[in-house]
């Protein structure tokens, strides 16, 4: 049986999503995708030309509102919630190597 | 003993005095604490916060305020909804201890209406299921039979209001969160117009499909809660600047003339006898109330399946993206910040997880054409098969669900046979038309539930049509055995 999608794009994808998947996980996750996409197949059967994609079903153009200053979160209620915070701060792991 | 009341009949004996608003915050507080042992539809009881509204609007009242048209009235809100103050979950462990800084906007609504809300319910994590198993902390009992389902997403929604333990809810609706439920537990519940009700401070899913909808026990109750969430609000660019009109007007409205559009073809394969049953006696109920029922088509509902579970999971991946354990939720440290994101999204639920993937696929460089943009092509068909009907009806009636409350577990497997579960939900999300479920009969005990579905922004004509097909039926009347005693709020 042919596959849809192999393990080698599956661990492609997931580092992409930036999922941590096991061996086991990424086995159970490629045959779960693969019989999604299986039957999503069908779709490719439908005519859709000339057809425009609906990226929204309500038509809708961008609203303004008045530019005016009003109070929004609290410095502190932001940061609240975060793992680490340091000086006023987001506190994340280091991103560049080397410094 | 209030708990079987409705929510006009309560707000009515509030604001005549007989009731006090802390009264009834505290007898839905105790029916929690009765019930919800076997249900499991709570996440977080705000009690103290209850009885402090409950407060609010008893001292308002005492202040000769005019009362809102919710004023003591109980509510339950699905843990994807900020309130202020308390957790916000998303039955998800990537946000197990976050607690919500502002108010979602139907909240402020619902706060102003003198609502008062009980606590946050369970869910399908970040409302991906369609029975409320992928709940990262407990699973949710369907109050009817409680070896089944509830249906999901918004299923701890369904099941408090369907046991007593609130008159009122809101869910969201992504592809059917909330018409499954309220077919699966016997209740009323209405999918508003995409942009009708503002999404701010709904944590979101997939943002061109979400709308927050209300579950309650009757047309009535749910057309008055539709009513306050609903219209403009400017911290949502996508909520729509058109007057919301009065559903509550629409209730007892005759219904004679009314086109009612049946799709006899497709869609009727693959539905249990009992609901396929009860379908057959709606369309004769209304029938005799003077609509007149023509055949309509929707050709394209077949692909509604495949579109929605690759937009939805296109647009998921995009949202759950801010979930990596910087700004909030827990985080996996690791010395390597890649280690660190993937060890602190492995903390993503199975469906999630599969969600995140399948989205992350289909908009990746070489699949885009073939599932992306051809489901959004899809979509464009969809709507015009309902715009074909529209010419020929004024709603679209099907059924809500294929089948009645399947068991816990009996799903689970195989995550294609759980997406079938939405066949009847999903072809209304993805043209962003308004839906409602009302409860159509029994079978083998178990809630069926009718969906009709209209013109995007009509809910007014959907509040009709369910308001005379109530009235003429006693559907709505059954309630869950073990939950259901006499009616207070009819009787007084």
């Amino acid at each position: 049986m042919s596959e849809r999608i192999s393990l080698d794009e599956t661990r492609k994808v997931a580092k992409l999503a930036r999922l941590a998947l096991s061996d086991d996980e990424l086995e159970r996750m490629r045959g779960d995708l693969d019989g999604i996409l299986d039957w999503m197949a069908a779709l490719a059967k439908l005519d859709t030309a000339g057809v425009d994609p609906t990226f929204h079903a309500v038509e809708m153009v961008t609203p303004l509102r008045a530019d005016e200053v009003r109070e929004g979160l609290r410095h502190s209620e932001a940061l609240r919630a975060a793992a680490r915070s340091d000086q006023g701060g987001f506190a994340v792991p280091k991103v560049m190597e080397g410094e | 003993m209030l708990h079987a009341a409705s929510a006009s009949a309560l707000r009515e004996r509030v604001v005549s005095g007989e009731l006090r608003a802390v009264d009834i915050a505290r007898s839905a507080l105790d029916q929690i604490v009765g019930a919800d042992a076997r249900i499991g539809s709570f996440l977080h009881v705000d009690g103290e916060g209850a009885l402090a509204q409950a407060a609010a609007v008893d001292r308002a009242r005492a202040a000769g305020e005019t009362l809102g048209p919710l004023a003591g009235v109980p509510i339950a809100l699905k843990d994807n909804l900020c309130v202020r103050g308390v957790p916000a979950t998303c039955a998800s462990k990537i946000l197990e201890g976050w607690i919500a800084p502002y108010d979602a906007t139907v909240v402020e609504r619902l706060r102003a209406a003198g609502a008062v809300i009980v606590g946050k319910t369970n869910m399908d994590e970040f409302a991906m299921g369609s029975s409320n198993e992928t709940s990262a902390y407990k699973l949710v009992h369907n109050p009817w039979d409680l070896s089944r389902a509830p249906g999901g997403s918004s299923g701890g929604s369904a099941a408090s209001v369907a046991a007593g333990m609130a008159p009122l809810s809101l869910g969201s609706d992504t592809g059917g969160s909330v018409r499954q439920p309220a077919a699966f537990c016997g209740l009323v519940a209405l999918k508003p117009t995409y942009g009708r009700v503002s999404r701010f401070g709904l944590i979101a899913f997939a943002s061109s499909l979400d709308q927050i909808g209300p579950f309650a026990r009757d047309v009535r109750d749910c057309a008055i809660v539709s009513e306050v969430i609903s219209g403009r609000d400017p911290r949502d660019a996508t909520s729509v600047d058109l007057p919301v009109g009065s559903y509550v007007s629409e209730l007892g409205r005759d219904v004679r003339g009314l086109r009612v559009g049946v799709v006899r073809s497709t869609l009727a394969e693959g539905c249990e006898p009992g609901v396929v049953s009860a379908i057959d006696a709606s369309i004769d109920t209304l029938r005799r109330l003077g609509c007149e029922i023509v055949d309509v088509a929707l050709p394209t509902a077949e692909h509604a399946v495949s579109a929605y579970y690759i937009v939805a999971p296109a647009e998921c991946s995009s949202n759950l993206a801010r979930f990596d354990g910087m700004r909030y939720g827990p985080r996996v440290e690791s010395p390597d910040l890649l280690e660190t994101y993937g060890k602190t999204r492995a903390l993503f639920g199975r469906e999630v997880r599969r969600r995140i993937m399948l989205g992350t696929y289909v908009l990746s460089a070489g699949y885009y054409d073939a599932f992306y943009a051809k489901a959004q092509k899809a979509r464009t068909l969809i709507s015009r098969d309902y715009a074909a009907a529209f010419e020929r009806c004024d709603v679209v009636l099907t059924p809500t669900a294929p089948s009645v409350a399947f068991g816990l577990g009996a799903k689970t497997k195989n995550p294609l046979e759980m997406y079938l579960a939405d066949i009847f939900t999903l072809p209304p999300s993805l043209a962003g038309l308004p839906a409602i479920s009302v409860p159509c009969g029994l079978s083998d005990g178990l809630p069926v539930g009718l969906q009709l579905t209209a013109k995007a922004f009509d809910e007014g004509t959907l509040f009709r049509v369910a308001s005379a097909f109530e009235h003429a039926t006693d559907h709505h009347a059954h309630r869950a055995p073990g939950f259901a005693t006499a009616s207070v709020g009819g009787a007084a």
